[in-house]
């Protein structure tokens, strides 16, 4: 080659790309950025889509908004009962799934044999975590609410929930033990720790982090979930609060599924408003997920 | 090349110096006291890790209240062996242990024999320091607790554990502190606090100073000359001149490939008096080790 | 044999039945998981041949209309075909929208934005992905429709619940899946081939697109079918902004009905067990638990075997 192929002016940018590859270039990221900014812009617009239609409503008077019951009037609707009803569904939710997804987790990770039985145990969580809600909805309906005669309640409703956040619980919580280095293990044995031990004092403890923040993201995906709760039949219209396990208990989403159905645009703007109020409930959640992991995962 | 030998020679004779300048500065001991009592006797040892044969014909006894190291190349079964003596192998899955490992006149792998409680008087520091994440107290306490100890003071127990290993003084003001902010040495020599803790009657150390700097290397070669009062300890070590400064008896390991598959299996070449094995090595390949030709 | 001092003593001293009582109910734990399944696949089973006592199965298979019978006579038809023609509808439509913004997504992320971009960027999209489903079936009917559809297409040709609305929001709730999983894909394959072409003068675009993505293929295309899963099994949005009108079309504005759909509006109104109108939930529920099922196990096959390509 002569030597002007190597002259400095050649390697200067763009030099040896022709006109065409330029602005194939420049076209491609100019798409990509278009393409990705459309997720954010469908985002923005739908938060704004939700404030503008309930901001109004909820501020002019957001103490009645909370502590009303529903009403056929939609100025003096609240969410009282659905509010308390998603709470109470996320706390039972959690003591139903906390504990037996912590402790299938902990077996598989420490204690299984590698063996086909712990492979379609493992196998059959991952398909469990792609069934659609509204099948766990139906699983809830058929047994919970049936077959064990509970009924639309807050026993049943949670434990549907419950059942479903199962896998997401126990991948996190495998994801958190499995991080643990084998060292702190070994270090516990040599000691002459048996394996409950080293998992209880040590792996446990270092895992708990991660676990927590999994655990409170699975319940605010529950949280904001309407169809399996519409399958067992949880109830919209209801002016008490429940007392028991087995009272009937409504919940937020499915306030917010109902109003939204109704052709009055006064309820269009309550199920706004109902909606920031859900919204702010999963931000606050995952709020204080994120700060746990922050703040309390270990760097080894 | 006439140029090439005179360095090699000039390398091994500075080799050999540095040997036999660590051999000078162990301190002086107590000849008489040497035939001491029998802690570990291994007899025709063999490790398998599935259908690979890591380690096969050793037979060496392990005295009371000595340091025993076992040196040689990387991958000749060293660090296999010393797991075998306090049942860690067993946590890997596809271990398998022939042959006679006594304890005591007991057999380690008998039936009737609770791994824990070999582990519980067997100790281990490994090679990299691994503090539990808390506390440095809570370090200490952990292996005390487990275990069923009642000491009439923890803290006590915690202080001196820690005075015996030499980290007291940097770390009494801060007990409460994450074990993981101390200084790689540091952490090392907490470890050995808390492996001290249980009262074990031998400590294993797998290339306990390889992830350590000098100083802190030396340190623990102190505190290694000072534990051996109280505790029979066996270090595996990829540092020759730190088996012959500290150890009483040195074993020396090394690979060999089998016919056919190619895979290297560890045996014992040489067992013996440590001043003897760096002095006067029976074995060819011991002395080319120790001479610096390979490895 | 010297008789061992007991303090040397290493047999075996505590029971520990305590410990393996623990590691018992540990282990009932992971099989509640199974159970779990075995239930889901019981309540399905059972009322599903319930229903086929009643109803033919090969109408349900083949009959092109949905109408679930009401009152005393429960005389009802019941073609499950409408019902799926909706769901692919919503299906491949939201694949339509999700895929391609997805894609584009993970490939800015993964190979053009800087660490500033992706640290503002990623918890967006799992902000989107978090976004509970009635609230984009309310934005679906609030805005899509009035606000983009309406005025592009012609109020008299969009019907007020239509399919491409819906399709639209459940594209939006996939775009984080495909773009997260692709993204991992993309990021997983070895620098080393990204500089070889660099090394050769090709300019990032070419990287990408001839490199990157090919490498990550399969990645990619388990989250394309792990996306669609969720579409198929989303209910609230397509309930809020598709319709109920299970109908045969390919026309994505008029108003149509899906499985889920279909199960929703059902139970919505009082049914009684044991009747025809209460069995066809779980046949449906059946339908969509199988679809499902095969989608997942595709796409778990798919990502097994691009794991193995870079261990």
């Amino acid at each position: 080659m002569t030597a002007e192929a190597f002259a400095p002016s050649t390697l200067r940018r763009g030099a040896s790309r022709t006109a065409a590859k330029i602005t194939l270039d420049v076209a491609f990221s100019v798409v990509l950025f278009v393409g990705t900014i459309v997720g954010v812009i469908a985002l923005a617009t739908l938060i704004w889509t939700i404030v503008d239609n309930g901001w109004a409503r909820l501020a002019a008077d957001p103490i009645a908004f909370l502590s009303n019951y529903v009403s056929r009037l939609p100025a003096r609707s609240g969410i009282k009962a659905a509010l308390v009803g998603s709470t109470y569904l996320m706390v039972l939710t959690a003591l139903f799934c906390f504990p037996v997804g912590v402790g299938a987790a902990i077996y598989l990770e420490e204690f299984a044999p590698r063996n086909r039985v712990t492979n379609f145990v493992e196998a059959n969580i991952a398909n469990l975590a792609g069934v659609p809600s509204v099948v766990y909805g139906l699983l809830g309906l058929g047994i919970f609410a049936r077959f064990f005669r509970m009924g639309p309640s807050l026993l049943a409703g949670a434990l549907t929930l419950a059942v479903m956040s199962l896998p997401v619980i126990i991948v996190a919580a495998r994801e958190a033990i499995r991080a643990v280095p084998e060292s702190i293990r070994l270090g516990a044995y040599a000691l002459g720790a048996t394996k409950w031990q080293a998992v209880r004092r040590q792996v446990l403890p270092a895992a708990l982090p991660g676990t927590l923040t999994g655990t409170i993201l699975a319940l605010s995906r529950a949280i904001g979930e309407t169809a399996p709760l519409l399958v067992i039949g949880l109830p919209v219209v209801i002016f008490s609060l429940p007392n028991d396990l087995r009272d009937p208990v409504s919940a937020l989403p499915l306030l917010i599924f109902n109003w939204t159905s109704r052709p009055q645009a006064a309820f269009a703007e309550a199920a706004a408003a109902a909606s920031i109020v859900l919204l702010a409930l999963l931000l606050a959640m995952n709020a204080v997920a994120i700060f746990l992991r922050n703040r309390y995962t270990i760097r080894w | 090349m006439p140029d090439g030998r005179t360095h090699v020679k000039e390398d091994e004779q500075r080799h050999e110096t540095r040997i036999a300048d660590a051999l000078k500065a162990r301190p002086v001991e107590d000849r008489a006291a040497a035939a001491a009592e029998t802690v570990f006797r291994l007899d025709d040892v063999h490790v398998h890790y599935g259908r690979f044969l890591a380690l096969r014909g050793v037979s060496l006894d392990v005295g009371k209240n000595e340091i025993t190291a076992f040196i040689g190349p990387s991958g000749c079964g060293k660090s296999t062996l010393i797991r075998c003596l306090n049942r860690m192998n067993d946590l890997i899955p596809g271990a398998r242990v022939e042959g006679k490992v006594e304890y005591h006149d007991q057999d380690l792998y008998g039936d009737g024999v609770d791994p824990v409680e070999v582990r519980r008087r067997i100790g281990m520091v490994f090679q990299k320091p691994n503090p539990f994440p808390k506390s440095i107290y809570e370090n200490v306490a952990f292996g005390p607790r487990v275990i069923g100890m009642k000491p009439s003071s923890m803290d006590d127990l915690v202080e001196q554990s820690l005075r015996d290993a030499a980290v007291w003084d940097e770390v009494k003001d801060k007990l409460k502190q994450n074990a993981l902010a101390l200084s790689g040495g540091q952490q090392q020599r907490l470890c050995i606090a808390r492996a001290i803790a249980v009262s074990p009657d031998v400590i294993l150390m797998d290339e306990p100073c390889s992830a350590l700097d000098p100083v802190s290397t030396a340190r623990i070669e102190d505190l290694m000359d000072e534990l051996k009062r109280d505790y029979t300890i066996v270090i595996v070590t990829h540092n020759m001149q730190q088996a012959a400064r500290v150890s009483d008896r040195t074993a020396f390991f090394t690979a060999e490939a089998a016919e056919g598959t190619g895979d290297r299996t560890g045996l014992l070449v040489e067992y013996d008096r440590t001043d003897a094995i760096f002095t006067h090595p029976s074995d060819k390949r011991t002395e080319d080790y120790i001479t610096g030709r390979f490895g | 044999m010297a008789t061992t001092p007991p303090e040397l003593s290493i047999a075996r001293r505590r029971a520990r039945t305590g410990e393996r009582l623990i590691v018992n109910a540990l282990f009932v734990c992971a099989v509640l998981s199974v159970a779990v399944t075995v239930g889901i696949i019981a309540v399905l089973l059972v009322d599903t041949v319930e229903f086929f006592r009643e109803s033919s199965l090969l109408e349900f298979l083949t009959g092109t209309v949905w109408a679930p019978g009401r009152g005393a006579g429960e005389g009802g038809l019941y073609g499950v075909l409408p019902l799926v023609n909706g769901t692919l509808l919503i299906g491949l439509g939201s694949l339509v929208v999700g895929l391609p913004l997805g894609l584009l997504t993970a490939i800015y992320l993964s190979e053009y934005a800087s660490s500033r971009v992706r640290n503002v960027l990623k918890p967006t999209l799992e902000i989107l992905a978090g976004i509970p489903t009635v609230v984009i079936g309310f934005f679906a009917l609030q805005f899509i429709t009035p606000t983009l559809l309406r005025p592009i297409f012609g109020a008299d040709r969009v019907f007020i619940f239509n399919a491409a609305a819906g399709s639209i929001a459940v594209g939006l709730m996939i775009l984080p899946i495909i773009a997260s999983i692709s993204e991992d894909a993309m990021r997983a394959v070895p620098a080393s081939l990204r500089e070889a072409a660099f090394g050769l003068g090709s300019t990032r675009r070419q990287v990408s697109l001839r490199v990157v993505v090919p490498a990550a293929l399969s990645g990619i295309a388990a989250s394309v079918i792990l996306g669609l899963s969720r579409a198929v099994g989303e209910t609230m949005a397509v309930t809020i902004a598709a319709g109920n009108s299970p109908k045969m079309t390919l026309n994505f504005f008029e108003s149509i009905q899906t499985l889920t759909a279909s199960i929703a509006q059902t139970v919505g109104g009082e049914v009684a067990s044991g009747t025809p109108r209460y069995n066809a939930l779980f046949a449906v529920g059946m339908t969509l638990f199988l679809m499902t099922l095969v989608m997942n196990l595709i796409s778990a096959r798919i990502v097994r075997r691009y794991r193995q390509v870079y261990s």
